[in-house]
């Protein structure tokens, strides 16, 4: 072990990812759980906006499913940084907008916050495709079986199309939050200390640069082969009662 | 067209004469439904009294799943009077229905079973059959459970409660389809060509079933495409022909001696 931890010696070349100043191990640490907080959190509007698409653009009324199409469209339409900078200045403006209207200060939005928003609007558009391929997947007997016993329309899609959909919405689901992690990187351009952000300072500091973002990439790496476990064990839980491929002879 | 009247004279089944006045479970007035310019239901009325197993048969297109899931509403009618079980649903002008609250507590006493199974793929046996007692008539878990297990072993799926659908037969599938149907304990059944869509080896297996049930004197209506054992079954057997009654009345008469030439004909082709 002494010979791994003497490379992180001050002195050393790796020394400069020690933990403690003048190693930037700390910052970068730092900076890769703002890269995980702002993905979680954008994970997490962009799945709860894809729900709604989906389900408005399937279900919903004329109005509905034309704002959902508008929604999805645009978003996907236009590169995501010119997205990331439209909304970067637009959404602190328009909360700002409401806290006056309502008598409120203005407030300065920490630029997590405007990140996890920004993130996850423009992931809604795509995770609304995803999941409405996924409900359109769901054979429509068995929502019909929750109909004909008296189930309400949120009891089906409750427990009958959302369980069923997340094994056809799952490899579509993790495609996109791998691609949001490395997304979170676009946040470096509005100045966010995200993973990226930082090893570009620390960079810049030491002229080290070569050495930063090879530790940035190989973290980057392990959030896509640990999370990619989890997404693999999360479809096998929900395709049980789902015949395996493998297995089946044909 | 009449509405069915057949029932003034009492039924011989199995052995046992039954009582003319019975309840209404299912009636169906001057039933009318369209889909777009196509007019499927051209005034088809029906009623099945408690205890009655009803059939309907008929030539493929003639309206008979359209008119059986018209009676639960998973078709709108575009105008006719349904009740069930002395409830009459209100309908809006236009056929829909006037409260979701009232399909849905109609739908919660009425056990559909499907030609293609339509269990919940993603639940074991157990909970396909403990899914409505439990999150729609709010019965207690465990007592859903226990009559589940009993009704499992009823039509011989003890062994398969923990089990998918996906890794049983279909004649096992439907035979737990027919279970969950009685998990709810319904007013009435009703089947739509329960046996259709299985193995000839299998169809047995379900009729043994359905034949128990009609025996115990549920009430049944039911779609089929089995004139043997519709004949066996019956109390009343209706032949629909292009979106109307054509014929009906006891299956001894419409069986052996048919007044329509197109039921003549049907049955002729039916075998
Ligand atoms: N959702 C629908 N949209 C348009 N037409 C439909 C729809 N459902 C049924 N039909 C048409 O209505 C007619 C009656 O259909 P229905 O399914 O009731 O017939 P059926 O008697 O059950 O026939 P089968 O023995 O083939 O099951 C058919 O011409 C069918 O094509
Ligand atoms: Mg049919």
């Amino acid at each position: 072990m002494n010979w791994l931890l003497g490379l992180f010696e001050p002195g050393h070349a790796l020394g400069l990812l020690a933990l403690d100043p003048p190693g930037w191990g700390g910052p970068l640490l730092e900076g890769l759980l703002h890269t995980l907080e702002v993905a979680a959190g954008a994970y997490i509007v962009g799945t709860l906006l894809g729900v709604l698409g989906a389900f408005g653009k399937l279900y919903g009324g004329p109005l509905v499913k034309d704002i959902a199409a508008i929604y999805t469209t645009a978003v996907r339409a236009i590169p995501e940084l010119i997205e990331i900078l439209i909304l970067y200045y637009l959404v602190p403006d328009m909360v700002n907008k409401v806290l006056l209207s309502l008598g409120r200060d203005r407030i300065d939005l920490p630029p997590m916050l405007v990140g996890t928003i920004v993130l996850g609007f423009v992931l809604g558009a795509y995770m609304t495709e995803v999941l409405r391929g996924a409900i359109l997947a769901v054979p429509h007997g068995q929502i019909e079986a929750g109909r004909a016993y008296g189930m309400t329309p949120l009891q089906i899609a409750w427990r009958i199309t959302l369980p069923q959909m997340l094994a056809n919405a799952l490899p579509g689901m993790a495609n996109l939050w791998l691609n949001l992690t490395k997304d979170t990187a676009l946040l470096a351009v509005i100045g966010f200390n995200e993973l990226t952000e930082t090893s570009l300072q620390a960079g810049g500091t030491t002229k080290a640069f070569m050495l930063f973002f090879t530790a940035a990439g190989v973290l980057y790496m392990l959030i896509s082969v640990l999370s990619g476990r989890l997404f693999a064990l999360a479809e096998r839980r929900a395709r049980r009662g789902q015949p395996s491929l493998r297995g089946g002879g044909v | 067209m009449t509405a069915a009247t057949a029932q003034d004279a009492p039924q011989e089944r199995n052995g046992t004469a039954r009582p003319g006045s019975r309840a209404e479970a299912i009636r169906i007035d001057n039933l009318h439904k369209s889909f777009g310019d196509l007019e499927v239901l051209k005034g088809v009325s029906l009623t099945a009294h408690e205890g009655d197993v009803v059939s309907i048969i008929g030539g493929s297109g003639s309206g008979k799943s359209t008119t059986l899931r018209c009676i639960n509403f998973l078709e709108t009618p575009t105008s006719g009077k349904i009740v069930i079980g002395g409830e009459e649903v209100q309908m809006r002008a236009d056929g829909t229905p006037a409260s979701r609250r009232q399909i849905e507590h109609i739908r919660q006493r009425l056990g559909m079973v499907f030609q293609s199974f339509n269990l919940w793929s993603h639940k074991t046996v157990m909970e396909n059959l403990i899914e409505v007692p439990v999150h729609v008539l709010k019965v207690p878990k465990a007592e859903a459970i226990a009559r589940a297990e009993k009704l499992l072993a009823r039509v011989g799926l003890s062994d398969k409660a923990d089990v998918y659908p996906a890794f049983m037969s279909g004649g096992q599938q439907q035979r737990a389809a027919i279970a969950r149907a009685l998990a709810i304990e319904p007013r009435a059944m009703l089947f739509d060509e329960p046996t259709s869509a299985l193995d000839p080896e299998l169809v047995g297996e379900v009729l043994g079933v359905i034949r128990d049930l009609a025996a115990e004197g549920r009430t049944m209506l039911m779609v089929t495409h089995e004139m043997k054992f519709a004949r066996e079954v019956s109390d009343h057997v209706i032949y629909l022909y292009n979106g109307r009654v054509e014929e009906e009345g006891p299956p001894e008469q419409l069986f052996g001696d048919p007044k329509s030439d197109r039921l003549k004909q049907f049955l002729r082709t039916v075998g």
